[in-house]
């Protein structure tokens, strides 16, 4: 109690320095924490951005769930995607507690998300033509969020530390699941490894652009530098994109894969793969909704949230009938 | 090749009800109420596409064919689903457009599991084993999939007027094609006489018991007669809402069969 009280004495600026102190020693901020305002829109960000791209992340591939070209692998891609909304539950109720305080909840993530002022990740805005494309989301597009997603386990925000540890537990068995996806599709007929090929040829400039840009001209540093401040993250984009090369691009041509990029390869003196960077103008377009399938998805979440707005509203305690 | 015929006509009105609703519900993924709905009933959806695997396996193991096959390459006249679980869950296609209508789908689902329940109970003393243990197995999933539906159910039947109508319209909806769950088709006498399941009248006797307590719950009526309009899905008489789930779910499967996918 007199240590509560005492904290509460302090100014501002005392509180700014303790809370620095704390992430500095490696502490975990709980929600009932004292947290400065730029650390709850930075996590109000990062969190409610990431819940919504695991629930619009689940539409590129619910197309094929229906259409899995057996039983087995029907069962599988439920599971998977049933998992990747699951996630995005997980995270919104992260991010609703962190709203909580401004009077914001969840019907204010979805309005935003509506309106465009709430992004998703660049990846579910693209189509996903073919089986081939369910295979690579699962396997590389769920292999760069566990590698993204992998940085944070140990954020200085406790309840989306831990959200995350489940997270990136459940999605090392889709990344299996890709891939096994993927080795009966390499191994199979000729017609079935050009599915492949030409779904690895769409998917390569949107997992370049996954990362984010690299260079501050490109992109809003600032928030990156500040997350990485706080401890919400701990490496920059170029760094993951790094990694992501390092552990894929051997096993994409282990498959006999072409990557639709040329100049790709490791540069031994300087530590680094090399390759053709994407244009981040069309990244941008992208993520602010011109991307090629953008306005058809959040299309399908609009229709569906209207035409189930009478559901809503009968579960609401208010509107029950006498 | 399978000598009893009744044995397997049954087997393929167990699968193939699974694997129909089953799909039907898959199509919903995403465009549930809301999250943790959708979250909710994809589980169920894959429990039931998992029950269906069981049944397709037993016809496999009894020389039907590859489980797969069965699923996925079958005519629609050679399916034995109730034609209630094939009808589209709306206007539009899952990809464009989908009006899906949510009290359809609780009230299909919900009459569905209380079927199944009085069914797999019933199967549970069959006299032929691998459906006695199947039933046991399934039984114990079934158990929240009723919990979840009735919830669904009795709430949205005592909320607002016009959650209260919809719900009504589907309830009458689903009253007039009810029949054609509960029958077991052109070879029940064998069935029945085989000691495989229950009679038709005795499972239709608690089906009808179970519903009317639910109904004096929220303070409702049944609707009357039981029906079967649109044809008898267990003699192979569908309509037009099953070619397209066929030709969905087999699509990438059928451009080559023989492939490893």
């Amino acid at each position: 109690m007199t240590i509560e009280k005492s904290f509460d004495q302090l100014t501002e600026e005392e509180k700014y320095e303790h809370f620095l102190n704390r992430i500095d020693a490696g502490e975990k901020i709980e929600p009932k924490d004292w947290m400065p305002d730029d650390y709850r829109q930075s996590l109000i960000r990062l969190i409610s951005m990431h819940g919504i791209s695991e629930i619009m992340g689940a539409l590129p591939e619910k197309e094929w769930v229906p259409k899995a070209p057996s039983l087995h692998r029907k069962l599988a891609i439920m599971a998977k995607v049933q998992d990747e909304m699951g996630h995005g539950q997980l995270l919104l109720r992260v991010a609703e507690d962190l709203m909580e305080p401004l009077g914001m909840n969840r019907e204010d993530i979805m309005q935003n998300l509506f309106s465009g002022k709430l992004k998703f990740h660049n990846v579910f805005h693209m189509k996903a033509p073919t089986w081939g494309d369910a295979g690579i989301i699962a396997w590389l597009v769920d292999g760069a969020a566990i590698i993204s997603q992998s940085m944070m386990l140990d954020s200085s925000y406790g309840p989306y530390a831990r959200a995350l540890k489940r997270i990136c537990a459940e999605e090392v068995f889709h990344a299996q699941h890709g891939e096994s996806i993927i080795m009966a599709l390499a191994e199979g007929t000729p017609e079935q490894r050009e599915l492949l090929q030409d779904a690895l040829n769409r998917w390569w400039t949107a997992l370049l652009m996954f990362f984010g840009p690299k260079s501050k001209e490109n992109a809003s540093t600032s928030h990156v530098d500040k997350n990485i401040r706080y401890k919400i993250r701990e490496k920059t984009n170029e760094e993951l994109r790094q990694e992501f090369f390092t552990k894929y691009v051997p096993r994409i041509w282990s498959l006999g894969l072409t990557i639709p990029d040329e100049t790709i390869h490791f540069d031994e003196e300087q530590g680094l793969w090399v390759y053709q960077d994407p244009d981040w103008n069309e990244f941008k377009e992208i993520v602010t909704g011109n991307g090629p399938q953008s306005k058809e998805r959040l299309e399908l979440r609009k229709i569906s949230y209207d035409s189930n707005a009478w559901v809503r509203e009968a579960l609401n305690p208010t509107s029950k009938a006498v | 090749m399978a000598q009893d015929k009744a044995l397997v006509e049954l087997l393929y009105s167990l699968a193939d009800d699974d694997f129909i609703l089953a799909y039907r519900g898959s199509e919903w993924l995403g465009l549930a109420p809301h999250i943790e709905e959708d979250v909710a009933y994809s589980s169920i959806n894959q429990d039931m596409m998992g029950h269906a695997v069981k049944f397709y396996s037993i016809l496999e193991e009894l020389g039907e064919g590859k489980a797969d096959e069965l699923s996925h390459l079958r005519a629609p006249e050679r399916f034995r689903n109730a034609v209630l679980l094939e009808e589209k869950n709306g206007e539009g296609t899952y990809l464009e457009q989908p009006q899906f209508d949510w009290a359809f789908a609780v009230v299909r689902n919900y009459f569905y599991s209380v079927h199944k329940k009085i069914r797999m109970q019933s199967l549970k003393q069959s006299s032929y084993d691998p459906l006695t243990d199947s039933a046991s197995k399934v039984l114990i999933e079934l158990q929240y999939h009723l919990m979840h539906w009735e919830t669904w159910f009795k709430q949205l039947m005592t909320s607002t007027d016009e959650a209260k109508r919809r719900m009504t319209a589907a309830i009458e909806r689903c009253w007039n094609e009810m029949d054609g769950v509960l029958t077991l088709g052109p070879f029940a006498e064998e069935m029945i006489s085989k000691g495989y399941i229950a009679s038709e009248e005795e499972m239709r006797r608690k089906w009808l018991a179970h519903m009317e307590k639910t109904f004096e719950q929220v303070g409702a009526h049944l609707p009357g007669e039981l029906g079967m309009t649109k044809g008898n899905g267990r003699q192979g008489e569908h309509i037009e809402d099953l070619n397209q789930a066929l030709s969905t779910l087999s699509e990438v499967y059928e451009t080559n069969p023989a492939a490893g996918w």
